[in-house]
Order: C-alpha cells, then structure tokens, then sequence
C-alpha cells in the first residue's frame, strides 16, 4: 500500500492509533456533556460483553459484517453501493415470502432457502441500480439512494397491506417454529457450553464468516475478482484487456447486493421471525464506515465490524445505565468514521516522516 | 549585490541570471536532487537534459517554488532569493511554460494572460493595458495570437505562445520551458526556436527541459545532464555531440540509431479499407482511411498527437468502434461494430501496445505478475479450476518474462508504478510480444521511457519485424519513425496525407505533411 511503511504500522499501528485519537476526541465529548469518560467505557465495554450482551454485540456484529463486505466487494469494482438498506430491507421481504409459504422440516433446510431467497432478493433490489449505471450512465451512489426510499416505502406498504398478519400492528404473520434458526445458545449447547439465553446472536454469524472467507477467495484468487480489481483500477485499461463493464457492473453489483440481503437471514429469520418495519436500522448504512476502517479488505471488514458491534450495543447499555441520549453514540459513531475515513493523513504523515527518518539513521 | 566566493559553477559570468547552490531534494527515501549546483549566465539559453526520473522537473520545481528545497540556495541575479511559491517566482522574474499548458480552454487569450495578474477588482481597465502590451510583445519576438481567440479554438502551438506570453506580461526575465517540443510540429517547434533566439537577443534568460539532444544541439548555449538525481556534467553546448551527452545522462556509451537489416517484406496481412471514426461529439475522427500491412514490415505512422493515430489503433485493437469502412485480417473481415472487444482481437492473434501504458496499458496497482496475464488471463494456462487463477503459474511465467526482457528490479511481487517508465513499457512489451502475434499494433512505445530503456526496445520491435510479423507503429516522435519504420504514413487530420519510404524522404518533407501541407503544390 505505502512503500516507505512497513506493512504492519500501515495496517496495525495507524489504524489504532487513529482510534485511539478518535476515542480522545469522544472521551473530550463525553466530558463536554458533564460525564465520566472512563465510567463511560467501563458501562460500554460491560455491556458489550457481559454475558448477555455479547450475544447482542455478536447480533450486530453479524449485521456488519454482511453489509461491510457488500460495500467492500462493489468498491473494489470502485462502485459506490450505499443501498444496503434498501437491499437488506428488500431481502427480508423475500425472507417473509419463503418462510410463510410452508413448514419447514428441518431449520437447516429453513436455513438453506432463507439464505437464498435474502440473496436473491437484495442481488435483485440491486441489479436495477447496477444497470443503470452500466447502460444509461445514472450515477450509482444516486440510483442505490433512491432504491433504499423505493423499498422502505415497499417494505411499509407490504407490512400494512398484503403481508400484514393478525392485529394492527405493522409487521407480518409470525413465521412457523420450524423456520426458526438455532441461536447461540442452543448451537453452544451443542457442544456442551453455556450461553446466555435468548440474545439474538444466532447462527447467521457463521454464515457471515463463511461469507467473508468467499469474498477474500473472490477478490484476490479468482479470475473474475482480477477483473473487478483491474476495473476498479482503471476502466480504460480494463476495457483494454477485453473485460466488459457491463458485466462486471453487474456482476459486482449483484455480489454485492446479495452479500446486502444476507443480513436478513440474520435479522428477520434469525431474531424477529417475522417481517418489521425499519429492521435494517441503519446497518447498510454503517457497512460503508466498515468497509471504509477495514480498507475493503474481509479481515479489516471482520475487525471493524465487531468494533461496531460494540458500539452500538455498549452505546444501547449507556442510554439505559448513565441516560446518554442514543444520539450521542452516533457522536462517538461519526467520530470513529471521520477519524479513519478522512482524517487519517493526521496520523499517516507524521508516521511516514518518522519512519523515515528511522529508515534513513539505519542506513546512514 | 553579494560578491560571491561560490566557484560551484563551471561556466563564467559575473553576475549569473540563474544560480543554484547545493540544492538537495528528498521525496520520502528517494533523493530526486542531490547537491546540484548549476549557474546560468544572463541572456543565455541552457538546456538541462537528463532521463525521466534523473530529477530535471524537481530541480526546476524548487526554482518555480513548487517544492522547497531540503537545503541548498538560489541567487537570482546575483542576489540571494527565497523562493516559496510560484508568485515569489514571479516577483523574482521567473516564468515557467508547463508541459501541460495551464490555461483555461473557454477563457480568450487575452483573458488568460491577464488572469491572476488583474490590476484591480475591474477586469476592462487590465484587458486594455493586456491588449496594448500583446501588441508589441507580438512585435518583438514574433509571438503574435488573436487575443481574442477562445484558447480551445486556437492549435497547441499557438496555446504555448500564449503560455510565454503570460510569462512575459508578468515581466519574467527568466523563462523556463519544460519539454516544449513534445507537442510540436517540427516547423511549429522551429518557430519556437526563432522566438527563444529573439528571447535572447533582448537579453532573457531561457532553461529548456528536453529529452530531445537534436534539440539541444540546434538551440542552446550550454547544456548540463543530470542523471539520479545527481548533475553530471555541465558544458557548452558547441564543444560537446549528442552521443556525448547521451552517454552522460544514461552512463555508458548509447547506440542512437537503430540497428536493422533490409525488411524481408511477405503477404499482405491486414488490408484497412476506408475506415472512418466520429466521436461522440460528432467530430469525425478518420476520414476514409485505407492502407495495407504486411508480413515482416514496420509501418510507421507519423503525425502530431491528435490526428486520428489514436482512434486508428483503438478500431484496430478492438477497443473503439468504426462508423464505417472494413478491417480485414488474413483476407477475412474482423468485426469493428460496437460489440467487438479487446479479448476477439487478441484471440485473433493482434496484440497491442498502446499509447497509454499508465490508464490502459498496466494496472498500476496491480503486481507485475498480475499485469504479466493482463487481457491474456483467461487462457487456459493461467487459469485453475473453479474460476481460480492459476497464480503459480502466473508468477513463474511473469519472472520468466522479467528475465528475458531485463525487467528491473526482477521481482513479480513488486507492483507496476513502482518500475521507472522504461521498465514498465518493457512489461508491457513482454506481455504482447511473448504471445507471438501476427500483427502488432504498438503506440508511443518509448514516450517517457529512458535513452537506455529506448535502445533495447527498439530492438525487440526490430527482432519481432525479422521474426516475420506485421508491426504498425504510432509514434509522434518523428525520429523514432524515421529509425524504426520500412514505410511512413503521414497522418493529419484524421486522413493519411502521404505516404513515403524513410529513404527517399527527409524530415522537412514529413514535417509539411504532418501539418497538412502538400509538399508538391506546398498548399
């Protein structure tokens, strides 16, 4: 990446360091809101981690990791896919559909088309956008924008209208038991080990390891990945070399947007069986921050995701132990992202004229 | 005035227009300028000539004020400068033409000249000073432009004047030109010249940045070569020849001219028949353009860049489209529609070398050995099961490469912008070249490649021409064509406006036609 660092301070010590000066930065917040920002960490990191809120923390985590490598495989076509939301929220859709539509004998099965139908659905939420922009030019950061509107209002329409179940609340029909995924407790019971009951962390976390295995085989091992990275490059030398843009629009697109819709797996299988309004929360959104810390690579998008996942359920503990609005772990949230999207140069130059000046007293 | 005790300079004047003492300049852990004293006498002009990457535009840079200096000082007339941004440059009377011109293309001349030297928050009263001031700089050194042109309507040799001119009305008393003739008709280049000499005569002081040591020999005064970073040898240029200063900038003796033997030329391979491109803007970019290409021939196209070369190789390498005419390869017509691509040519055994080896050419990025299969990496040898590459074999066969092209340093790991411009054309030759095919197309293939990387280049075209295979080649350096080419097409316009054999043809002859004239009638 940077030929005067070694590769462990550009990938280790500057992104930690960044954090760390985005954590100051929050704390000086915290303090500026009358509070202790060391009894701030102290209520986040215990309620990440204490027994029960891992299982949460894993929840979100898993979420974050879907949409983190989804931005992650579109930028590495350099495509700009912020329709995360609007694909996760649509995949659910396709989630609902299955899963009402028969009783299921086994949840692995359950599990295999839910799996499929939030692929499916979120490629497909994504396919109109990726054409656009590969036959009519339309921007992709607009039409994707766009299509996160188009299906919340769908996703509202359906919740009320035809897919509405029993009552008026606006959400679906329950979906059978037999669709049901087993969550942490039951698979680490499996082995004989505790877990605390009913978080929502379920198995879909492993889904998205797996997920962020076959995306790093993918980018750098495939041939089709050599393409979407030499596209992302340079279009004018890949269309030099015979690689078509269309097809690796739509190709990383549809990628992408299935990697999107496999958070519906997570969500609306794994923990609320049913089809909800709003369900995504914002996690497409927070993709783009974990795709971004994670330099689009899957073990940064792994770490960063988990790192997310702790904020926002420490932030969720702060709210209810210390009465922190929510907002201001959205603060601390921006913080992190300005810090290591924009801002890093702040840590970067100063440690490149070290290192430097380092190299240069070793040699001399 | 500061007596200075400074014998750094090996040229003598009293007060010297320019003068560089122990400037060094670090970029991270490359040294682009090393202790380089340089003295340019008044109302000289002195060339500084030197491989891509030997630290010429850095140097020039800290004198513009674009970079600062590590250490080392400036005097500018005698008197010690400093120099922190382009406008103390221009205060100390320095002015600099880009090689990439600096003007805004719908601004007339006349608003670029006075752009950012405005005299007050009303533009007319500037304009009218601007006019009159125009008017006799026109005069004086035959500069003249309409000041009211738009400068995107006016050709690139007249947009260079009006880089000068903007130098001039800002008062410079210094100009510096950085590869000026990269761009130039032989004859518009010729008419540069006769401005720098009237330059001259009234007593400016000019520094050329060229690769070109023709150049250099025709116009300077004195010369220095710099090489790594390091100034080499500073001389006059009447006692020095340009394989003396070919051999200081590379290190070692240079052969200039090409070596080959008489083409063996065989059949025809690829027949173009009335082939003519319009751009999306609806310019027409070739106009009816028809020739034929043949086994064991270079057929060199020369022109200035812009004259429809470029669209010529794309319609060829399947990477534009044609809106009419034919393209026959073996006697059988190839597709130029729309939905041709780059891959259909390369099976058909066409490989390409194209212009631009930085967007189109290379990934960047991308590790040698990734850009060793480029466009080629859906072959069955590079390719493993599943859709994986076979990234083994990709590696082994990119060092193989390495080796045979003497590509430097030899490691496939190492990724394409970190190679100097010669090593990354040799990649790209390597590629192209190893597939062995019947027809290569090969665009600009030593621009911004070093004298010593140009010489074994040269040779493998020259080595791939013996070997019995069609080359077409586009250069806009005319004495690349020259040396390299058993037939010359002249393009202009989007039309091939001669054809000639390099020996029976001289470079005045090529030069009218690259600019349209036919030397015959001479209209």
């Amino acid at each position: 990446m940077n030929k005067n660092l070694p590769k462990w301070v550009d990938l280790g010590l500057i992104p930690v360091l960044t954090l760390l000066l985005a954590f100051a930065v929050s704390g000086l917040v915290v303090l500026s809101i009358g509070q202790d920002p060391i009894e701030v960490v102290k209520v986040m990191l215990n309620g990440a981690f204490n027994p029960y809120g891992i299982g949460h923390t894993l929840y979100f985590t898993t979420n974050f990791i879907f949409t983190g490598l989804a931005v992650a495989v579109a930028f590495h076509a350099k495509l700009f896919n912020i329709g995360g939301e609007g694909q996760a929220g649509i995949a659910g859709v396709g989630v609902a559909l299955v899963m009402l539509s028969y009783d299921w004998p086994h949840w692995s099965i359950a599990l295999l088309v839910g799996t499929i139908a939030a692929m499916a659905f979120g490629a497909a939420w994504a396919a109109i956008p990726a054409y656009l922009q590969a036959k009519r030019g339309s921007h992709i950061v607009i039409t994707t924008i766009m299509f996160n509107l188009i299906g919340s209002a769908l996703i509202g329409y359906l919740v009320v209208g035809p897919m509405q179940g029993e009552g008026s609340q606006p959400q679906s029909e329950r979906f059978p038991s037999s669709a049901s995924l087993p969550d942490f407790h039951e698979i680490f019971g499996w082995f004989g080990l505790e877990f605390a009951k009913h978080a929502p962390a379920n198995i879909s976390f492993f889904i998205a390891l797996i997920a962020a295995v076959l995306v790093w085989i993918l980018i750098w091992k495939t041939r089709l990945g050599y393409e979407m990275r030499a596209f992302g490059h340079s279009e004018k030398a890949a269309v030099y070399a015979g690689i078509s843009p269309l097809k690796i629009t739509m190709i990383a697109m549809l990628v992408s947007g299935a990697l999107s819709g496999l958070m519906a797996v997570n969500t609306v299988q794994g923990d609320a069986e049913r089809l909800l309004l709003g369900s995504v929360e914002g996690a497409g959104f927070i993709g783009i921050a974990v795709a971004l810390m994670g330099r689009s690579h899957p073990v940064g998008v792994l770490l960063a995701a988990f790192l997310f996942g702790i904020l926002t359920q420490g932030g969720a503990e702060l709210q209810f132990e210390l009465g922190i609005p929510a907002q201001m772990i959205t603060v601390i949230q921006a913080l992190i992202i300005m810090f290591t999207g924009s801002l890093e140069n702040l840590v970067r130059i100063p440690m490149e004229r070290l290192f430097i000046r380092a190299g240069k007293g070793a040699t001399s | 005035m500061s007596s200075t005790t400074n014998n750094a300079g090996r040229l003598d004047a009293a007060a010297p227009a320019i003068e560089l003492i122990g400037i060094s300049k670090a970029f991270g852990s490359v040294q682009a300028n090393k202790d380089i004293s340089m003295v340019v006498a008044k109302g000289a002009i002195h060339g500084i000539v030197g491989e891509n990457g030997a630290g010429k535009s850095t140097l020039m840079s800290i004198l513009y004020g674009f970079y600062k200096a590590d250490s080392g000082s400036v005097k500018i007339d005698g008197v010690l400068t400093q120099i922190n941004d382009s406008h103390d440059a221009i205060a100390a009377g320095i002015g600099m033409v880009h090689q990439h011109f600096m003007l805004v293309d719908n601004f007339t001349v006349l608003e670029n000249v006075v752009l950012g030297a405005e005299d007050g928050a009303l533009l007319g009263p500037s304009l009218r000073k601007a006019r009159k001031e125009l008017k006799r700089l026109a005069d004086e050194y035959e500069l003249d432009v309409d000041p009211d042109a738009l400068v995107e309507d006016i050709s690139v040799g007249f947009q260079q004047r009006v880089e000068i001119l903007k130098a001039l009305y800002r008062q410079a008393e210094i100009l510096i030109l950085d590869e000026p003739t990269g761009v130039l008709t032989p004859d518009e280049a010729d008419h540069l010249f006769r401005i720098l000499r009237n330059l001259k005569a009234q007593g400016k002081t000019i520094v050329i940045i060229t690769h070109k040591l023709r150049e250099i020999m025709d116009v300077t005064d004195s010369v220095s070569v710099m090489r790594r970073g390091e100034m080499t040898k500073t001389i006059a240029t009447s006692t020095t020849s340009p394989e003396d200063l070919a051999e200081a900038m590379v290190g070692r003796r240079v052969l200039l001219e090409v070596n080959k033997k008489p083409a063996e030329v065989g059949e025809t391979v690829m027949q173009i028949k009335g082939l003519s491109v319009t751009d999306v803007h609806g310019v027409q970019r070739l106009k009816n353009v028809s020739f034929e290409l043949k086994r064991g021939e270079i057929l060199g196209i020369a022109g200035v860049a812009g004259n429809g070369q470029s669209e010529l190789l794309e319609v060829i390498s399947g990477i534009g489209a044609a809106t009419s005419g034919e393209v026959l390869l073996h006697g059988e017509a190839i597709d130029i529609s729309p939905k041709a691509n780059a891959g259909m040519r390369r099976q058909r055994g066409i490989g390409h070398v194209p212009e631009d080896r930085h967007q189109r050419g290379l990934v960047m990025p991308f590790m040698t050995w990734e850009n060793t299969a480029f466009g080629y990496h859906n072959e069955p040898e590079y390719c493993g099961k599943f859709g994986l590459a076979n990234q083994k074999f990709m590696k082994q066969d990119a060092r193989e490469k390495m080796e045979r092209f003497d590509i430097r340093p030899p490691i496939p790991q190492l990724v394409a912008s970190h190679f100097s411009g010669g090593n990354q054309q040799k990649i790209v030759l390597a590629r192209e070249i190893e597939r062995n095919p019947d027809v290569l197309l090969i665009g600009q293939p030593t621009r911004g490649v070093d004298i010593g990387a140009i010489e074994f280049i040269h040779q493998q075209i020259v080595n791939l021409r013996d070997s019995g295979k069609a080359i077409l080649l586009v250069s806009v350096e005319l004495d690349e064509i020259q040396a390299l080419s058993d037939r010359i097409l002249v393009m202009f316009d989007g039309v091939i406006q001669g054809e000639r054999l390099p020996e029976d043809t001289n470079e005045g002859e090529l030069g009218l036609l690259m600019a349209g004239v036919d030397p015959e009638t001479k209209s």
